[in-house]
């Protein structure tokens, strides 16, 4: 072990030393960004589904004021209020994401796994459940009432414009 | 005990793998069972069960949904020994939770975590958190009704978590809702990230107890030395061989539950989270999510990796329950907890609505804030009362503290097990 070195060699060598350093550096945050990116295999359901995105939920003339009928393979409920408007409420409970199931009797959608209630509009009636089920965008076409089951719009609370008239 | 010219090759061989783990001589008094109730050892055995079993069924499992439910049909139905595997691995994975939390317990009660000893205290809360998630990533790969909504329910808990919520869900998902890049993600953690982390953290743990000297025993304890091998290492062996006869004799008699295969557009009535988070769906029931599955779980966390670096002024150490005043006020606090608790669930059940008292006000508030702020202060003042009127020092009072808070999940978590039922009503078992 030599103690004594000229002073270029140093530089040379902490230059080097810090290069390799900051290879080290680029070499990690690459390795976390694509260990990050193969973690989040996301995209590819979505790809896959999104040709079936609107569902249709039958003639207008069919459906009568005052119902409400499961969907269950589009996720939502078709509601016709008394005065006629059409509304898409989610299956998926605001609460913890369970789905809610449709007590006829009573008129209230009551979410199994806390018990949370909703209105057939989707207000909640009773907590846990923070807000009011979500809904998805409801279209007249040709007669037929259509759901575009591909995004979810969040609401706090139930309002008239909501409903959709054919 | 042998001399060195006596003793065959294999022994010694056997011997030195033995003292990788070992000192060659111990405090008599560091192995006696009523001490460390062999419980960290028991964990260690259980989770050599869980790879074990746990690489036999992968031979068969299949991780996509529309096969992982017939694969486990496959493996109990077809496979010889097949569904005993399964029970194994389904059995141990409880017990492994059970066992792991036991040992913190100990660990806890027996001072265990005082200055040289509080990495290992860190290290073990991290254990504990992984073998938690690793029962819970497990839960999923059946894709049976019970895996698919525990699931759906518990990652939901994280879209409480402001700011970051949102994507959180759908990363830990991998998706919006639940579904095949789930059951991908759970499985690779499952089998491959979470028991490679338990390795790591296990070896650096066990290290960690022979770095100290041994476990704790108190100050004044005897000195005599034993042999580690034969006295510690036959101890060691006639606990992991009832433990293993144990489970074998539950997985015999006992098969692992399973429900009907996944339906996401149906949540079975009741629908209930992994029976280790049922404490936290208790929580849940009365109070709005960002403080029963956020905020209170972080801050117990957060009070448990603080732990060993209070500073104490007195060290109770290789005592059960520190002393005579511990113990009194561990009872107290057990007790205290057992009464108030279910009276706290009963009262919020039938007369408190904060939520229908408060509707202007946003339910974080009304249905976090107020009542959080509520018990906190009951709870405070009755902390403050217990601190003037028994005196406690700082370990003591902490171990009040600690006593409560675990007396208190207990009962929420067997609440939530046998007294709900459809709807999550109050009911009898
Ligand atoms: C670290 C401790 C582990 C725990 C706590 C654990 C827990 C579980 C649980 C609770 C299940 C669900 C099975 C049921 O309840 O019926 C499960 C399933 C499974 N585990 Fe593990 N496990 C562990 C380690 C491992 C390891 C190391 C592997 C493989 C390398 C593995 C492979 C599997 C497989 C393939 C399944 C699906 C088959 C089935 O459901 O029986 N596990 N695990
Ligand atoms: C996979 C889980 C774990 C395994 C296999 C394990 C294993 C062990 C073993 C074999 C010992 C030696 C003494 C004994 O058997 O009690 C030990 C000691 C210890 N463990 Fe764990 N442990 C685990 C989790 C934990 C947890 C969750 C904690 C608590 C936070 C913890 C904290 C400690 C401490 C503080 C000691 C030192 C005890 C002493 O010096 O008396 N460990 N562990
Ligand atoms: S998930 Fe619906 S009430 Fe909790």
């Amino acid at each position: 072990m030599k103690k004594k070195q000229n002073t270029a060699s140093i530089n040379r060598r902490s230059f080097l030393k810090r290069s390799w350093l900051w290879l080290g550096v680029i070499a990690g945050v690459e390795l976390t960004a694509i260990t990050f990116s193969m973690f989040s295999p996301g995209k590819r359901t979505k790809a896959a589904n999104s040709y079936t995105s609107v569902k249709t939920a039958g003639y207008v003339g069919n459906i009568k004021p005052g119902s409400v009928s499961p969907h269950r393979n589009g996720q939502f409920y078709l509601v016709r209020m008394n005065d006629g408007g059409f509304l898409a409420v989610s299956l998926t409970c605001t609460h913890l994401g369970c789905s809610v199931g449709f007590d006829a009797g009573k008129k209230q959608f009551i979410c199994p796994c806390h018990s949370s209630v909703f209105s057939i509009g989707g207000d909640v009636l009773s907590p846990p459940a923070p807000r009011a089920l979500d809904i998805y965008r409801v279209f007249i076409e040709q007669g037929q009432v259509k759901v575009d089951t591909d995004r979810k719009i969040r609401r706090k609370k139930f309002s008239k414009a909501d409903l959709v008239y054919a | 005990m042998d001399q060195t010219g006596t003793v065959g090759k294999k022994k010694v061989r056997a011997r030195n793998l033995i003292l990788h783990v070992h000192p060659p001589k111990v405090r008599k008094t560091s192995i006696r069972f009523t001490l460390t109730f062999g419980l960290g050892g028991m964990a260690a055995i259980l989770f050599i069960l869980q790879v074990f079993t746990g690489i036999l069924l992968r031979f068969s499992y299949v991780p996509s949904p529309n096969e992982a439910y017939d694969s486990i049909l496959s493996i109990t139905n077809t496979l010889l020994f097949g569904s005993l595997v399964k029970n194994v691995h389904h059995w141990s994975g409880i017990f492994f939770v059970l066992v792991t939390f036991l040992h913190l317990l100990r660990t806890f009660y027996t001072g265990a975590f005082y200055w040289e000893r509080r990495w290992n205290w860190v290290i073990g809360i991290c254990l504990m958190v992984i073998v938690m998630f690793s029962n819970f990533t497990g839960y999923l790969l059946p894709w049976d009704q019970l895996a698919y909504w525990a699931v759906t329910v518990s990652t939901s808990m994280l879209y409480y978590i402001p700011g970051i919520g949102e994507s959180l869900t759908g990363l830990v998902r991998g998706g919006e809702e639940v579904g095949g890049n789930t059951l991908l993600i759970f499985y690779n953690f499952h089998t491959a990230i979470l028991p490679l982390s338990i390795v790591l953290l296990m070896a650096f743990h066990f290290w960690r107890v022979r770095k100290n000297k041994g476990v704790v025993v108190s100050k004044d304890a005897d000195e005599t030395l034993v042999p580690a091998d034969p006295d510690l290492v036959l101890k060691e062996l006639v606990v992991a061989l009832c433990l293993i006869a144990f489970v074998l004799l539950i997985s015999i008699f006992f098969d692992a539950p399973l429900q009907e295969r996944a339906n996401p557009a149906y949540s079975p009535n009741p629908a209930k989270a992994p029976w280790y988070f049922m404490g936290i769906q208790e929580l849940l029931l009365h109070f709005h999510p960002f403080f029963a599955a956020v905020l209170i779980p972080v801050l117990f966390l957060f009070g448990m990796f603080l732990l060993p670096f209070l500073k104490f002024k007195e060290q109770h150490e290789g005592i059960w329950f520190f002393n005579q005043k511990g113990r009194k006020l561990a009872l107290i606090a057990a007790i205290t907890a057992i009464v108030i608790v279910p009276a706290g669930i009963l009262i919020n059940e039938y007369f408190l609505d904060f939520e229908g008292w408060m509707k202007n006000i946003p339910p974080v508030i009304s249905n976090g804030l107020i009542p959080f702020i509520i018990i906190g202060v009951i709870l405070t003042a009755y902390f403050l009362f217990i601190k003037n009127r028994y005196k406690p020092d700082k370990s003591e009072f902490i171990l009040f503290m600690f006593s409560f808070m675990m007396a208190g999940y207990a009962v929420l978590t067997f609440v939530g097990i046998w007294f709900r039922g459809p709807g999550m009503v109050l009911m009898w078992p």
